[in-house]
């Protein structure tokens, strides 16, 4: 393991860092709620998607959405997690206006998932940056409502939308020791999830956001009294609140006072947490077995189902693309997310060559996106396309330059490279008769660089090939043109 | 009493199947009694039309299910669809829920009308309704003394049971979470029956404590109970704790011959204080069950004397969680004081929309939930419901249906034991560990006290066995020769 050596100076020397991260991922590959078949669509008109269940009405129950089970579950499995085969869902009991029933059906005593780990590379470049950091649980419960208070001069507006959409609770142990650590954390845990497909992972819509819990000690120290940060809807704001938390909690504890164990809130304008709610006011959630609800008992023929529908995760398929000969960082790039693999897949699938695949992609396609501002979802080339062009550079059709070009012409026209060659006449030719006869045009339009040449300065190589290469309007290859210039030129 | 109002369901069903009456002239008959007997306090609100309809439909031939043309009673804590459903509580005053509970659904697919909905302790919690913001249902009967003292009916399905001793309804539906089925039954003199947990659908169902809170019906008979539970129960998705168990055919199966039948009688059942009246009916009824061809066993229930104890940390743990809901922002009362902030509307709504006993049972709850209290109270209530549930799975070992009086007294006057809650509470004393076990219990007449009130007979039978109950019950029934009917005098 990588001990870090991240570490903030204060005027009583260095300090560390202690992160650990309560990421609440929504359970979006199911279309309905946890206990009631209302759907969830993200931006849909305010209490449009609730149910009686959702708005607890007098006499109604929850019942539990089996799928929203099977997606923990499966999520566990790719977080190396133990399943618990018997859980069970409690209530955490408070007043709210975006809490209908007055509690939410979380699960305390007995979560579905117990103990896991993932491995994360602090740093993408570095494979010996690795390290793992520990989950403690993943529990499946209700998220609420929102309230909405600029829609009246004196009332706030519920919506109930939320209310009741399953989330999954991801609790990590107190293992990060660094803004870096925990960045890097999110991105893995988020790259997991939309691999496993149970969380789109899109902190901006809400459907991940994380519980940052900092304190700050001397190295080898005890662990210092922590403070949970709320609701941080992005990786980068995540980094932020760490460092602004520990730095915080370094000046209350050098000025002599102590770090008070609280809830805060982050202001991402002002780039600073404050107070929301100190430990007095903390509330006593009075959690209990929820009554309306069975255990949930997950038999081996359940389990195993969802071991089955596990797909090929980050970590296995980047040491697959390595074993191909994709260079660490590529296999890096390539697996980040669910999105690019599956499309990198399909490219190797067509019968690309892996490592001259993934380095077009990884730079080629990857700069042509970026230019064009677009996702790979909205790619105008699909990967049976991008094979095919491939395949032309691989079989000396195309020179790479020609298949630039190319490609270009792909993203504009749709079309397919065999199509495009054809049209266009794009075709590199080996056919050194042809070649020749430029050549030897070149050599006799520039007796006094060939002298120059002969006479040692051999940088002027060079220039010949590109004079041939004009010549032939690009389309010669370059390897028999090399080939027939030095010859000539030697002679 | 007009002829078609003594009748029993199972009598007005057959009439109305022969053409003898039309379904027409008993819903008639019920409207008026209903309606001339407002003093009882019995219905919160009435509704002749839907019995009426239903009638309609069982006359015209387009309904012929097993209650087709029954007018009933509903309790108040069953969602009626767009018909008030208050829990008997001034918070959900006017509510009118747009659904139908699971339950009068059922009853409503069988062809049964609705009279109107019954009165009852507020959120179903009190033993002789006099917790109802509708205020207290007075019981038809009337002790001996001629002191016409108003006497309780008994609680929380009060209104139930006056309803069905009063002849202003056939049949009713109730709710028992500690007995508020099977005392009122006891104190009005007519049947009652609590199914296995699980056998009702609490769907719909205004929630007290989820994990005790059963529907049952109540009626003149046993057989009208068995007619009725019938039509009541079955399998809900809706509701996680529904059992996915076949609905046998209860009145098919009724039968008085006990012959192999055991019958168990639990010595911690005999409780000091308890009248001698009662404790003489016991033996009586075991005397009953005897003659039915039944062995006497003497069984043990160790843990009872727990019961109550551990009933009373459950049901308020569960209810404060359940009536949270109960806050003014979505439905039901809302007081907003001048200025207030969110906390002052909850606090303002529920102070104003909650009743006395509703609220000590809110505030028992919450404590016992609360931090630092939670292991010595619920966890340990908790070990001590598995240890009741045992102790009868132990007895069943040796017995296949227990006997035991229903209430340790007959019907109080009302306002005598309100100012004392543990009196009050010792009511359900022999009713709450069926409660706590979730088996199937029911109270059926067995004679009248020394005051001429009635006083009932409680048995109790393992998991999924009401058939067992049932026929027990029409043991005593049929020896017990209950004909008594409060004079009226509304």
């Amino acid at each position: 393991m990588v001990v870090s050596d991240y570490r903030l100076k204060g005027a009583t020397g260095e300090w560390e860092v202690v992160v650990g991260l309560e990421v609440h991922a929504q359970i979006t590959a199911t279309a309905s709620k946890l206990f009631s078949g209302a759907a969830t669509a993200f931006g849909a008109e305010p209490n449009t998607q609730v149910s009686l269940v959702d708005a607890a009405m007098p006499g109604m129950l929850p019942v539990p959405n089996r799928e929203c089970i099977r997606q923990a579950v499966r999520t566990g499995m790719a977080l190396e997690a133990k399943i618990n085969p018997w859980s069970r869902f409690d209530r955490k009991n408070y007043f709210y206006a975006d809490l209908p029933q007055g509690y939410q059906i979380s699960q305390l005593y007995h979560p579905l998932v117990g103990e896991g780990e993932i491995e994360v590379l602090v740093d993408e470049q570095d494979e010996g940056s690795a390290k793992r950091i520990g989950i403690e649980r993943i529990h499946v419960e209700q998220d609420a409502g929102k309230l909405m208070h600029d829609q009246h001069a004196t009332m706030s507006y519920v919506d109930l939308n939320r209310a009741g959409v399953a989330l999954m609770e991801i609790v990590s142990r107190p293992d990060m020791r660094s803004p870096a650590e925990a960045g890097a954390y999110l991105r893995k845990l988020r790259a997991i999830l939309r691999y496993v497909g149970s969380c789109d992972g899109n902190m901006e819509e809400g459907s991940m956001r994380a519980d940052v819990n900092v304190s700050v000690r001397k190295p080898g120290a005890e662990f210092g009294t922590r403070t949970e940060t709320k609701n941080v809807n992005s990786v980068r704001f995540v980094m932020a609140v760490i460092e602004h938390e520990a730095r915080r909690q370094i000046d209350v504890i050098e000025e002599g006072g102590e770090v008070a164990q609280e809830t805060r809130l982050y202001d991402p304008d002002k780039g600073v947490t404050r107070t929301l709610r100190s430990k007095e006011d903390a509330h006593d959630y009075r959690y209990f077995p929820d009554p309306d609800l069975l255990p949930v008992e997950l038999d081996e023929a359940f389990l195993e189902e969802c071991r089955a529908s596990l797909p090929e995760l980050p970590d296995a398929k980047r040491k697959r693309y390595q074993a191909l000969g994709v260079t660490p960082y590529n296999a890096g790039v390539l697996t980040a997310d669910v999105d690019i693999a599956l499309w990198f897949d399909a490219l190797l699938d067509s019968g690309a060559e892996p490592q001259a695949a993934a380095n077009w992609t990884a730079s080629e396609f990857f700069g042509a996106l970026n230019r064009l501002d677009l996702t790979i979802e909205q790619s105008p080339v699909s990967p049976d396309q991008a094979g095919e062009l491939l395949k032309l550079v691989q079989d000396g059709t195309l020179s790479t330059t020609l298949a630039k070009q190319v490609f270009e012409i792909m993203l504009e026209t749709r079309k397919g490279a065999n199509a495009i060659v054809e049209e266009r006449g794009l075709k590199q030719t080996s056919d050194t008769g042809e070649i020749d006869a430029k050549v030897d045009e070149v050599i006799a339009a520039n007796a006094d660089k060939v002298a120059e040449y002969k006479s040692g300065k051999q940088q002027l190589f060079g220039f010949f090939v590109g004079q041939v290469m004009k010549a032939m309007a690009g389309k010669a290859n370059p390897k028999i043109v090399n080939e027939r210039l030095r010859a000539k030129l030697e002679s | 009493m007009s002829e078609l109002t003594s009748k029993t369901i199972a009598e007005l069903r057959d009439g109305i199947r022969r053409r003898e009456f039309s379904a027409r002239e008993v819903a008639e008959a019920y409207n008026s009694a209903v309606a001339a007997a407002r003093r009882l306090n019995a219905y919160t609100l009435e509704t002749p039309d839907d019995a009426l309809a239903a009638a309609e439909a069982a006359d015209s031939g387009k309904s012929t299910g097993p209650l087709a043309g029954i007018p009933l009673g509903i309790k108040d804590l069953f969602a009626t669809k767009g018909v008030d459903t208050t829990a008997g509580s001034r918070i959900l005053r006017d509510f009118k829920p747009p659904y139908e509970s699971t339950v009068t659904a059922n009853l409503r697919k069988a062809g049964a009308g609705m009279l109107g909905k019954l009165n009852m302790d507020e959120f179903a919690m009190g033993s002789s309704n006099e917790t109802s913001a509708y205020g207290p249902v007075i019981s038809p009967w009337r002790r001996k003394d001629g002191s016409n003292a108003a006497l309780t009916p008994g609680g929380s399905s009060g209104g139930s049971a006056a309803a069905v001793a009063a002849g202003i309804a056939p049949g009713v539906t109730g709710t028992d979470t500690g007995g508020s089925i099977r005392q009122p039954a006891a104190f009005t003199g007519i049947c009652g029956i609590k199914p296995t947990y699980g056998r009702c659908s609490r769907w719909g169902i205004v929630s007290f404590a989820s994990s005790l809170d059963q529907a049952g019906p109540m009626a003149k008979t046993v057989r009208d109970c068995a007619i009725m539970l019938g039509a009541m129960t079955g399998f809900d998705p809706k509701d996680s704790t529904s059992l996915n168990q076949p609905v046998p055919d209860w009145e098919d199966g009724l039968s008085s011959d006990l012959k192999g039948k055991r019958v168990g009688i639990p010595r911690e059942y005999r409780i000091d204080g308890v009248p001698d009246e009662i404790n003489a009916l016991w033996d009586l009824g075991l005397e009953w069950l005897k003659d039915a061809g039944a062995v006497p066993v003497e069984i043990s229930l160790p843990h009872t004397k727990y019961a109550l104890p551990t009933y009373y940390i459950i049901a308020p743990a569960e209810a404060s969680s359940n009536l949270a809901r109960y806050d003014g922002v979505r439905y039901g009362l809302r007081e907003t004081p001048l200025n207030g902030s969110l906390d002052g509307m909850y606090c303002a709504t529920r102070a104003a929309g909650f009743g006395a006993e509703v609220k000590r049972r809110i505030m028992i709850g919450t404590y016992v939930l609360s931090a630092g209290f939670y292991d010595a109270y619920f966890t340990k209530a908790q070990k001590v419901r598995a240890l009741i549930k045992q102790d009868f799975a132990q007895a069943f070992n040796q017995c296949d249906v227990i006997l035991t009086p229903t209430a340790p007294s007959a019907a109080f006057g009302i306002g005598e034991k309100m100012s004392d809650p543990l009196a009050m509470y010792l009511n359900d004393v022999f009713a709450v560990p069926a409660s706590l076990a979730g088996l199937p219990a029911m109270s059926v007449p067995g004679g009248l006290d020394g005051q001429g009130l009635p006083l009932g007979l409680h048995l109790i039978g393992p998991e999924l066995d009401e058939q067992g109950v049932f026929n027990a019950a029409l043991a005593i029934e049929e020896r017990a020769g209950f004909t008594a009917r409060a004079e009226k005098w509304w």
